[in-house]
């Protein structure tokens, strides 16, 4: 073996560099189940210190007697008030912020896949400048939102960034000729979608100055409304969605080799590309309605996990879930405690703390990307 | 696993261009024919409308089988492709890439077995690639790439190969290392062969039947010796060439000089 392995990661298992005393086929990159194990253990260690430390002033032993009490049916230390705070603000917006960010990873995922291009991330087909345009639209023509009891800007954003992500199939079909993949026309598609819309937003907002820092706020995204109501929405589609994508890894494995060889193994390339892109699309529509414009997710998590845990999207995938999910539950966490008791955008959070941390994975995966 | 190749009236084109004009062709078992031609007279074009991959009219019949009444999984247990200069993952050993080449016999959600473990580990075996099975793609050299294709392709188990320019970018010692290996399967499980070489004396070598290509048509097709003349090199490629004899009696094409 002329180049030795840098980590112990890519250390092939069975052998050693100077002769193969095992007859095997060698390295299969697949999810080891302590891998799984270890990322469900972060998670369920980011989700109890999130839901011990939170944001407001309750101290963690309090909270801990509170969650021993409602597992055991004991009595209750905390004050009606503060058993609220715990159970319909803390807990929803902590699963919530899980939900989003394991939706937006998974579905980056699938589009850097899909395009076979690292910097795809879930809103390149328009799916948040629809959504924005929609949540704008509903903020400047429906005053005084709040006091209805179905809060429509989640449900018009939802609407809107699938909209977009359809607009954007639809322009890049009829652009596209027969025989032609169609990737790179999609791509472009999604660029001018995107532009359109945005375009249309700002105008929208710009007739109407007043809804200016409402919409600002949304655009920025963040968990500060979050309730079990935001949950039950986003749950379905993001649950639906995540099944699919992480069935059809070694699928997006197989694409990568390219249509003409994807299909020369007996698959329909089109067809995968379809079901994968409406599945992640449905990810992030539900993120984007319930969670507004959250950024950098569905990059850096999935090339996080790519090069930590391996390049099959078999791996990614689910791993990317995982991730998502402790990532964006940590942001959350910081927005909300950093400059107690105002709240950070989320978004400056995930830049600011995913930037770096990526590069510094990049720096230490050196020579093999 | 022995099954020949017949294509009947094949004409094929992207859009409304059409490439190829009603091919005729057969292919026994366990033969190997060698397309020829010079550049862009469709000889790639020929072997993506047999697999398949391009749009195209007229029929394909691998053995008994019509490809067009076979599903694509089915055609794709029979048919094997390389394609020239595939593209290579990132970030995946050898072991999963050729893994990826079991995919024809795969429900479409489901995972490999171990029995598809054992035909990879056979393959890899075979294709002296089991020392590498373990290492990422892209820090293999060129030759042990296109092995690595080829192992993929094999793990397919098909019947019959299509090959396109097996030797592209290969020294002349790994690409003989290459042909050899394909020979050999050829004459161990009986694979029917058709594959394009612009080496022709490759061609002549190591196929038992070559056809000549010239605008989508085919102009000449037989054994090497009766194809490949000095007359028809000049008037399809514009060559100026002698025809040598090699000491094993196979023709050599050799380029001459202009004077």
């Amino acid at each position: 073996m002329l180049r030795a392995p840098r980590a112990g990661k890519s250390a092939p298992e069975g052998t050693s560099p100077d002769g193969d005393p095992h007859p095997v086929a060698g390295k299969r990159t697949r999810l080891r189940p302590v891998v799984l194990l270890l990322g469900l253990l972060g998670l369920v260690v980011v989700f109890l210190g999130a839901v011990l430390i939170g944001s407001s002033g309750l101290g963690w032993r309090q909270v801990l007697a509170e969650i021993v009490a409602q597992l055991t049916g004991g009595v209750s230390p905390l004050s009606e008030r503060d058993a609220a705070i715990i159970w319909e603000l803390r807990v929803p917006r902590i699963v919530l912020a899980g939900l989003v960010g394991a939706a937006l990873a998974s579905a980056g995922a699938c589009y850097q896949a899909v395009f076979r291009n690292p910097l795809a991330d879930p809103y390149l087909l328009g799916a948040a400048a629809g959504a924005g345009m929609a949540a704008t639209i509903v903020m400047v023509t429906v005053p005084a939102v709040r006091g209805w009891p179905v809060d429509p800007i989640p449900i018009a954003a939802f609407a809107g960034s699938l909209g977009g992500v359809g607009l954007t199939w639809l322009l890049g079909r009829s652009a596209s000729g027969r025989g032609s993949s169609g990737t790179g026309t999609l791509l472009l598609a999604g660029v001018a979608v995107a532009a359109f819309l945005t375009a249309v937003q700002t105008f929208v907002q710009q007739l109407n100055v007043d809804t200016l820092k409402d919409v600002y706020l949304w655009m920025l995204g963040g968990f500060n409304l979050a309730d079990w109501n935001a949950v039950l929405l986003a749950l379905p589609y993001i649950g639906l969605a995540a099944v699919v994508l992480v069935l059809c890894g070694r699928l997006l494995d197989v694409l990568g080799l390219g249509d003409a060889e994807a299909a020369s193994l007996g698959l329909r390339p089109g067809r995968i590309r379809f079901l994968v892109l409406a599945a992640a699309s449905l990810a992030t529509a539900a993120a984007v309605s319930v969670s507004g414009l959250i950024g950098f997710v569905g990059i850096v998590v999935p090339h996080i996990v790519r090069l930590l845990a391996g390049s099959s999207y078999r791996v990614i995938v689910p791993m990317s879930l995982i991730a998502g999910a402790i990532f964006l539950i940590v942001a959350d966490q910081l927005a909300g405690n950093v400059r107690y008791p105002a709240e950070l955008p989320i978004g400056v959070i995930t830049a600011f703390t995913g930037a770096p941390f990526f590069v510094l994975v990049l720096r230490s995966a050196r020579g093999r990307v | 696993m022995t099954v020949g190749l017949t294509l009947r009236d094949l004409s094929a084109g992207y859009r409304k261009h059409p490439v190829l004009h009603e091919v005729e062709l057969d292919v026994p078992a366990g033969g190997w024919l060698a397309i020829i031609g010079a550049n862009g007279t469709g000889k790639s074009t020929l072997l993506k409308a047999i697999a398949g991959l391009v749009p195209h009219t007229g029929d394909v019949w691998i053995g008994e089988h019509k490809a067009s009444e076979l599903g694509r999984r089915e055609l794709a247990r029979k048919l094997g492709y390389l394609p020239q200069g595939a593209s290579l993952p990132d970030g995946l050993t050898v072991t999963d890439y050729v893994l990826l080449g079991r995919t024809p016999h795969l429900g479409a959600l489901a995972r490999e077995g171990q029995s598809d473990v054992d035909i990879v580990t056979a393959v890899l075996g075979r294709l002296d690639l089991s020392h590498l099975a373990s290492r990422q793609l892209r820090t293999l050299s060129g030759g042990e790439q296109q092995r690595a294709v080829l192992a993929r392709v094999l793990a397919q188990h098909t019947g019959v190969l299509l090959l396109d320019e097996p030797t592209t970018g290969l020294d002349i010692g790994h690409a003989q290392i290459l042909l050899e290996l394909v020979d050999t399967l050829r004459r161990e499980d009986g694979t029917t062969v058709v594959s394009t070489l612009h080496d022709l004396t490759f061609a002549a070598q190591y196929a038992d039947r070559i056809v000549l290509i010239n605008c989508g048509r085919v102009v000449a097709t037989g054994t090497p010796d009766e194809v490949l003349t000095a007359q028809a090199l000049t008037e399809y490629y514009g060559a100026r060439t002698t025809l040598l004899t090699a000491p094993d009696g196979s023709r050599v094409v050799a380029p001459l000089r202009g004077s």
